[in-house]
């Protein structure tokens, strides 16, 4: 099972011939991802080779499902470009698009964002400014290092990309079923509440993290959602305690506007829900692991 | 990035929005000339961006060129809640019959952006959504349809404008969403809107922010930037293209992924409380590649900083496995030192993940005579705090 994302999913890369999206890619590949073809219009009809596999390049995401049947994109494309490559993937009914590029404004993803919902939200957003989805020994879309972790019964959602691979490695021997990682920008497409449904769904996942950060409200929502639906176990960690308002640390999102948004707030909805949440990361590892020595 | 009022202003004026003939002066000279130029009574308001000038004494009302003399010399270097002021802004003045709040902004919750419109003005929204939430319209803008004269008119409508008024107001709020979506804002405030004895509706004041992410489609933006307000040492990293923020404490701190280098402030701030206090210098995200090159310059950066005493370096390695880490902070300790600076302060290193042993082999067969290396995050914290403690 997993979520979102498994061994039966195809998938192409937005920005492929890029120096980012071919580092990734190869990666991808090497991971063991079906990655079936790139989009790149100046480029289309081309092939690529990466370490011996010939990987077509599309016109258009349209095209490329017509001729792959790939079901979910990896966007690479520079911030300038996201919100087109964005619209396109949406056009093109594609079920998951997940958008690692950092830096895009924020009007576009309102923009793309507005756009998926007018057309009856049919594509999954993931991100924008994410590690993307990893589910250990199926499928690995976007950025996240594949050899720190195994598979296992840890479903795992997050705004922050180093901290999921932290807790991905100090879990490692118990194993993750799915991670995803929502991204740090004030707006994204999937949220924290998304993934909790879908891991409280999928019958391989048996307990859940949480990693949150300063800024917005999303966490205390998510907590909302735990008390009245989540029946499986939530670990819960927050960075940003000591964070200072008014200054936005590193993510776009992540800042502090008076009482708002505080890790604090956060951290107390998520008690209060009946998570348990961790003071550092390796607290949160190990309240984890107590978790599954328990199921 | 907040804009100053006299730059929301501008902003405002470029786009169409009534606005009071006024300008911005940095001397004394500069209010004078500006004054005469106007020629009427004119306000002469404090460029700061924080609240309660008006009772630190930074705006005030001048009926003759030589009370705008008296009034910018006491004003421009005033210290208002540690800002001191750098600019005033001048305006003619006008007699008000009411007053308006309006704004537009994003609205991170419900990933859309939002209208609040009151006929409630002058003070703050958030006081009169509690006294008087009946007085306060909220109204979801969707980013693909924006604000047409007809939905502009429906905020007229809804929120209760006077009706004499209302072509006035479908014109400034379409002109507004205007500069809200050309210049890539996340706010745009105007508090008060105003009406005038003649029936002419006026911004009287500008409150605008503008999203970073999208200055390369504002190339002229950088005029905004304020190097005088910003702290030289997160003007010098922003140069070196790092996302550093000063903050008061001992303990420089250094990491990759913003996640990560915030948990680590947490982490440093509780070790701290077992020794004397410490708290973390910066937040410095060197980003998930974790080069020596990269290293070199954050490190250059947090060391030259006087109140750091220790400096703690926190890496994940991911795609970047610890070995190229390892060699990566060895590397960038040599650049410094081929650049002939002095590094003599500790440095405690914690690198996990890929190849982490192989990485901790490589520091401890280095034996660096600064370097400390801990095996987990919350000892290396430890450590660290434990070394800033010592030298202060």
């Amino acid at each position: 099972m997993a979520i979102f994302l498994n061994e039966t999913s195809k998938v192409i890369v937005q920005g492929m011939t890029g120096s980012e999206g071919m580092k990734h890619t190869r990666r991808m590949l090497k991971a063991g991802t079906e990655i079936v073809g790139g989009v790149n219009p100046r480029k289309a009809g081309t092939k690529v080779d990466v370490d011996g596999v010939s990987l077509p390049v599309f016109a258009s995401v349209q095209e490329a499902i017509a001729e792959t049947g790939a079901n979910t994109s990896v966007v690479f494309v520079p911030p300038a470009f996201s919100k087109a490559a964005v619209v396109e993937a949406i056009d093109a009914e594609i079920e998951l698009v997940i958008v690692i590029t950092e830096g895009i404004p924020v009007h576009d993803s309102v923009t793309f964002w507005n756009y998926a919902e007018s057309k009856g939200n049919k594509t999954r957003i993931v991100g924008p400014n994410c590690p993307g989805i990893a589910s250990p020994g199926k499928s690995n879309a976007g950025i996240t290092p594949a050899d720190i972790t195994g598979t296992g019964p840890i479903g795992l959602v997050s705004k922050s990309g180093t901290l999921t691979y932290q807790l991905m490695y100090e879990l490692r021997d118990i194993g993750f079923s799915t991670s995803v990682g929502i991204g740090g920008d004030p707006v994204i497409g999937t949220t924290h509440i998304d993934c909790l449904k879908a891991f409280e769904e999928d019958p391989e996942t048996k307990a859940i993290v949480m990693i949150g950060e300063i800024g917005g409200d999303a966490e205390e929502r998510a907590a909302e959602y735990i008390k009245n639906h989540v029946t499986k176990p939530v670990v819960g960690y927050i960075a940003g305690f000591t964070a200072p308002e008014g200054k936005t640390m590193g993510h776009a999102g992540a800042i502090i506007s008076g009482s708002a948004g505080t890790a604090e707030s956060k951290k107390e909805a998520l008690e209060a829900a009946g998570v348990k949440v961790g003071k550092t990361p390796s607290e949160t590892a190990r309240l984890m692991r107590e978790v599954v020595e328990n199921l | 990035m907040d804009l100053y009022e006299y730059q929301g202003r501008a902003l405002f004026a470029r786009h169409g929005v009534p606005v009071l003939d006024g300008g911005v002066a940095t001397t004394t000279q500069e209010a004078v000339e500006l004054a005469e130029r106007l020629g009427d009574r004119v306000v002469v308001k404090a460029q700061v961006k924080v609240g309660g000038r008006g009772k630190a004494g930074g705006v005030k009302l001048a009926d003759t060129v030589d009370e705008v003399n008296t009034h910018a010399t006491n004003i421009l270097g005033m210290d208002i809640k540690g800002h001191t002021v750098e600019k005033v802004m001048l305006t003619v003045t006008a007699d008000i019959d009411e007053e308006y709040y309006f704004s537009y902004l994003l609205d991170r919750a419900n990933r859309t952006f939002l209208c609040i419109a009151s006929t409630a003005g002058g003070m703050e929204i958030e006081e009169v959504a509690h006294t008087a939430p009946e007085k306060v319209v909220k109204l979801p803008i969707d980013a693909g349809v924006g604000v047409t004269p007809e939905i502009a008119d429906g905020i007229v409508t809804q929120a209760g404008f006077p009706e004499d008024l209302r072509d006035q107001l479908v014109d400034v709020f379409v002109k507004l969403w205007g500069a809200f979506v050309a210049e890539d804002a996340t706010l745009v405030e105007v508090n008060p809107l105003v009406r005038t004895p003649e029936g002419r509706v006026l911004a009287l004041d500008a409150k605008v922010t503008l999203d970073e992410n999208a200055d390369f489609r504002h190339p002229d933006n950088a005029e905004f930037e304020d190097k005088s307000s910003v702290d030289p040492l997160e003007q010098r990293a922003k140069d070196s293209g790092l996302n550093y923020v000063k903050l008061d404490g001992s303990v420089g701190i250094i990491g990759n992924g913003a996640g990560l280098v915030m948990s680590t402030l947490d982490v440093v701030s509780y070790a701290g409380e077992n020794h004397g206090g410490v708290k973390p210098a910066n937040f410095l995200d060197i980003g998930g590649g974790a080069s020596a090159a990269v290293m070199a310059n954050g490190l250059e950066v947090v060391l030259s900083d006087p109140q750091v005493k220790s400096v703690f370096v926190n890496i994940f390695g991911g795609i970047t496995a610890c070995d190229e880490v390892a060699r990566g902070i060895l590397g960038a300790l040599q650049t410094l030192a081929d650049r002939g600076e002095d590094v003599t302060k500790p440095l405690v290193a914690r690198i996990d993940g890929n190849n982490a042993e192989a990485g901790r082999q490589i520091l401890a067969d280095a034996n660096h005579p600064l370097i400390t290396v801990v095996e987990t995050m919350d000892a290396a914290a430890d450590k660290a705090a434990e070394l800033a403690h010592k030298g202060a």
